[in-house]
């Protein structure tokens, strides 16, 4: 089984996209030819951290200028770099998604699209800014691998796969600090996902910053006898179907819980699994196709019905759906 | 440099361009003859340090086709250079081809990017001159984008970002022959005067006429034969249809293949004009 973080490190907060500019520090310590290409966020996505340490000249400020930041990573990478682009979610998805498409997939280069600040960890800087569809927009593109790490130890370990993956990998990383999961050294494997509890009355597959809400709903349900196995499906795409598929055999009934819009998101894809090899009913605790809000992390989970209660009530309707 | 013996390339480049579109039934004739000369300079010229027997070759000078509906004078370009069979020129378009409605450098030896999507090729071209520059390559980066293109908005993000940068081994190359689908460029959407544009972008900035095949080999190869502290946009008067009497000037030969009988005209005329 994968390590997971002791009592005491658990209790310590840190956000993934804290592990960004040092985990490519690291990387590019160990020889590798990393650069990083930003939109004049180097301080909010760290990837200034490349810079300050020693590698300034692998690290390309753009200015605000998206679509030339994801252009030019192409560039470096034609040139023999693996190329990491930065910005916000929202801006290095979104706006940037036909260069992304057409050049970054259509060319299958070494490219890593690995923003910040998605999903409503945005928080106060509301709707505008909190990106729900980035995950959606990268899972439908040929050739692109999707990576949600849950915390700082599985973001840094999900930076060092994109960079030793050759071709296109999303990294979605985000702002909030969230509690530690994983060990700190912790190894992870494109297209694995992790049974972080086992249980056998539901599964609970979750990334990102659910992990934290789906462990917390397994816990309170743990109180009223209902054992519930939560998975970290941190590899959206490749998805793990085996461990997944492995779970439902014993639970049949399964909840997925993301932060992102419930269309095409981690839901979608383990719909997309289940409707094909064993089809269970499920609940998606997701955010139910609408834009975001200003407001605190915390008090956003609950509004958008992503916290742990949530998800409470959603295995409660998925066991009552499957006759359980 | 034997002027004639480029001319006739540029001839046989247009022989391939219009065959080719008028068999695979489909295709962009128009900006793919106006840049027929430019691509002949650059590959037969002396200009470009290529190899075909080695596309990868380390050193080498790289090409980007930002306008890439202009694939096939690309493909005509390449087979006549060796990088694949010429006879491979009659699958254009056709299911199973390497040769692509526009360039898939997954598929050809020599193509080294994707395009397509337009307004993408000067960025791709900006990085790779400032990657090539990391790793102390000395080979210069050749892009042609054309003027219709440069209505894109992230042109002029990459046209910042090269000056910022100070990428003197980076030549971008307008085709600026003034015509795009819906009509004249200026009475589209006017761009105004390229030259003056990137000029105040912080790009050093010529002029050549794009079908004196002569001028451009002097121009470019002047260009890299000396150290440069910045960018250079290199605004190339060009006709749209060059080479075809009926459809120069003519933005209805922008994305129009040939019926055979007017192949069978333009090929008379092209070798007319090669007497």
């Amino acid at each position: 089984m994968v390590k997971l973080a002791s009592a005491e490190a658990a209790a310590q907060k840190k956000a993934t996209r804290a592990a960004y500019g040092a985990t490519l520090a690291e990387l590019a310590g160990e020889g590798l030819p990393v650069v990083a290409v930003d939109a004049d966020l180097t301080g909010s996505t760290t990837t200034k951290k490349l810079a300050d340490a020693g590698y300034a000249d692998r690290l390309f400020n753009c200015g605000i200028a998206e679509q030339n930041m994801i252009d030019v990573a192409a560039g470096l990478s034609l040139a023999g770099n693996i190329a990491f682009t930065g910005s916000f979610a929202v801006f290095g998805t979104g706006r940037t998604y036909d260069q992304i498409r057409n050049t970054v997939c259509y060319s299958n280069l070494n490219v890593k699209i690995a923003p910040t600040h998605a999903g409503i960890s945005v928080g106060p800087d509301g709707g505008s800014h909190q990106m729900l569809e980035d995950v959606s927009l990268m899972r439908g593109l040929p050739g692109m691998r999707v990576l949600v790490p849950a915390d700082y130890a599985a973001a840094r370990a999900a930076l060092r796969l994109a960079a030793k993956t050759p071709g296109p990998v999303y990294v979605r990383m985000g702002r909030a600090a969230v509690p530690c999961v994983y060990d700190d050294d912790v190894e992870l494997e494109i297209g694995r996902a992790y049974v972080l509890r086992e249980g056998a009355d539901v599964t609970i597959v979750a990334n990102g910053v659910e992990i934290r809400e789906a462990m917390a709903a397994a816990e309170a349900l743990a109180a009223e006898g209902i054992s519930a196995e939560v998975i970290d499906a941190f590899s959206v795409k490749p998805l793990d179907g085996e461990t997944i598929l492995a779970s439902v055999a014993k639970t049949r009934c399964v909840v997925v819980a993301e932060e992102h819009s419930v269309i095409g998101g981690l839901g979608s894809a383990v719909c997309e699994l289940l409707a094909a090899s064993d089809p269970v009913p499920v609940e998606q605790v997701a955010v139910r196709d609408r834009f975001g809000k200003s407001g605190e992390f915390e008090e956003l989970l609950a509004y958008f019905a992503i916290d742990a209660a949530s998800i409470v009530e959603a295995v409660k309707k998925v066991r009552e759906r499957a006759a359980l | 440099m034997d002027t004639a013996a480029l001319q006739a390339k540029a001839t046989d480049i247009r022989r391939d361009i219009l065959t080719m579109i008028t068999e695979a039934g489909s295709g962009h004739p128009g900006g793919s003859l106006s840049c027929a000369d430019i691509l002949t300079a650059l590959y037969f010229g002396g200009v470009m340090n290529h190899d075909a027997s080695d596309p990868k070759m380390v050193g080498r000078d790289r090409f980007i086709l930002a306008k890439g509906h202009a694939a096939p004078a690309l493909y005509a370009t390449l087979a006549e250079a060796g990088y694949f069979p010429k006879e491979e020129i009659h699958t254009l378009r056709k299911l199973g081809t390497r040769l692509q409605g526009h360039p898939d450098s997954n598929l050809l030896p020599g193509v080294e990017v994707s395009t397509g999507s337009l307004g993408q090729g000067l960025s791709v071209a900006c990085g790779l001159a400032a990657g090539l520059r990391l790793s102390g390559e000395d080979g210069f980066v050749f892009t042609v984008l054309g003027d219709g293109e440069c209505e894109e908005g992230q042109v002029w993000e990459a046209a910042m970002f090269g000056a910022h940068k100070a990428l003197g081994r980076l030549v971008a190359i307008i085709d600026n022959n003034e015509l795009q689908i819906d009509g004249c460029i200026h009475d589209v959407c006017d761009p105004g005067d390229l030259g003056d544009k990137f000029a105040a972008f912080g790009w050093d900035v010529q002029r050549v006429d794009g079908h004196d095949i002569e001028a451009l080999v002097d121009v470019l190869s002047a260009r890299k034969a000396q150290e440069n502290a910045r960018p250079l946009a290199l605004i190339a008067k060009t006709v749209k249809g060059k080479g075809v009497s009926f459809m120069e000037n003519e933005a209805g030969w922008h994305g129009k293949a040939p019926k055979p009988e007017e192949l069978e005209a333009a090929l008379a005329e092209l070798a007319a004009a090669a007497e």
